[in-house]
């Protein structure tokens, strides 16, 4: 329940990037979300056409990658997602694996329209 | 059309307020944990029998966060200790610009501990750095045994887990065992204490455990009295 205030911060720095390139609009933003990241997509998806409502003609479009929990093995490099949260890796049986993805909630990119 | 790369964190602006905080902090030698759990689970009570051991000339401030009503600071200002109420009004959890503007004012050079108890809410507090220095997750026998699979962002982040009521096993269906194999599965080395806020059982080592974290950042001395 708090993606208004991840949509909130999302548009707070594609305004501040927007500002380094005067007169140009907005078409895209690009955002990569983590399995685990408690950020649920469509209510954030929901939350940025809100805050954009009627704010201008042509509001930029929220492009979202959603990124699976991924783990990886130490011992021989396999990068797995996550079954059933499983760690252990499936190839060669090693215990203990690091996550390496699953947890983003990162601003991408931002396309622009140069005047 | 032009594409900028960013790759910069959506809560980036969040995550330097909490740093600036979290050097204030540590400059100060003082151990700051923060408190997330379900609406219910004992976080207050938790924070209760915590400040019952403190003697009285102890060095430890609580901030503590709800939607609405101050209540829960008026419970735990029954202690002597300096407490604050942040009220967010709707927002379902804390952020490090509602603590930064909560201890203005206060002088953190009398504190050793800094007790910050989160909103009830076991999703969107984990997204938020408040500066502390570990996130203590408190779950109760009477929710649901697989909550860690659940809320695997809150449990993966998690310093402690400490699992509340347990003097109330008797008489729910939740299976510790389970619960703790739960726990495991999204943050594998994670340390779990059973405890009961309302007959003491496992309040020792959760002192014990408070004492120790106290221990590593303290600058001074710790000043944890245990009965």
């Amino acid at each position: 329940m708090h993606e208004m205030g991840i949509a909130s911060s999302v548009l707070e720095a594609v305004r501040g990037e927007a500002r380094r390139h005067p007169g140009a609009r907005v078409c895209k933003v690009g955002l990569r979300i983590g399995e685990w990241a408690s950020v649920d997509p469509d209510a954030l998806q929901f939350c940025f056409d809100a805050l954009l409502a009627g704010s201008e003609p042509e509001p930029p479009t929220l492009d979202i990658e959603f990124r699976p929990r991924q783990n990886r093995c130490a011992t021989c490099g396999t990068v797995f997602a996550l079954k059933n949260y499983e760690i252990q890796c499936p190839d060669c049986g090693e215990p203990s694996t690091e996550a390496v993805s699953g947890n983003e909630l990162e601003l991408a990119y931002v396309e622009l329209e140069e005047p | 059309m032009t594409r900028v790369e960013i790759q910069q964190k959506v809560l980036s602006e969040n995550e330097r307020v909490a740093q600036s905080l979290r050097e204030r902090i540590c400059e100060y030698g003082i151990y700051c944990p923060n408190f997330i759990s379900s609406p219910g689970a004992g976080k207050t009570s938790l924070l209760e029998c915590t400040l019952s051991i403190f003697s009285k000339d102890a060095r430890v401030a609580v901030l503590t966060g709800d939607i609405q009503t101050d209540n829960d600071a008026r419970r735990l200002a029954r202690y002597g200790f300096p407490v604050r109420q942040i009220t967010t009004s709707g927002s379902c959890h804390l952020d490090a610009r509602m603590v930064e503007r909560a201890l203005e004012g206060w002088d953190l050079a009398t504190m050793d501990y800094l007790l910050i108890e989160n909103v009830g809410n076991l999703v969107c507090p984990s997204s938020y750095d408040l500066g502390e220095h570990d996130k203590i997750v408190v779950l109760s026998v009477t929710e649901g045994e697989d909550k860690p699979l659940k809320y695997p962002g809150t449990f993966s982040k998690a310093g402690l887990v400490i699992i509340n009521k347990v003097d109330l096993l008797p008489y729910v269906q939740f299976d510790l065992a389970q619960a703790k194999e739960n726990v495991r599965k999204v943050n594998p080395k994670v340390e779990i204490l059973d405890v009961s806020c309302t007959d003491g059982i496992g309040l020792p080592e959760w002192y014990r455990w408070l004492e120790g974290r106290h221990a590593v950042h303290a600058t001074s001395a710790p000043e944890l009295v245990i009965m």
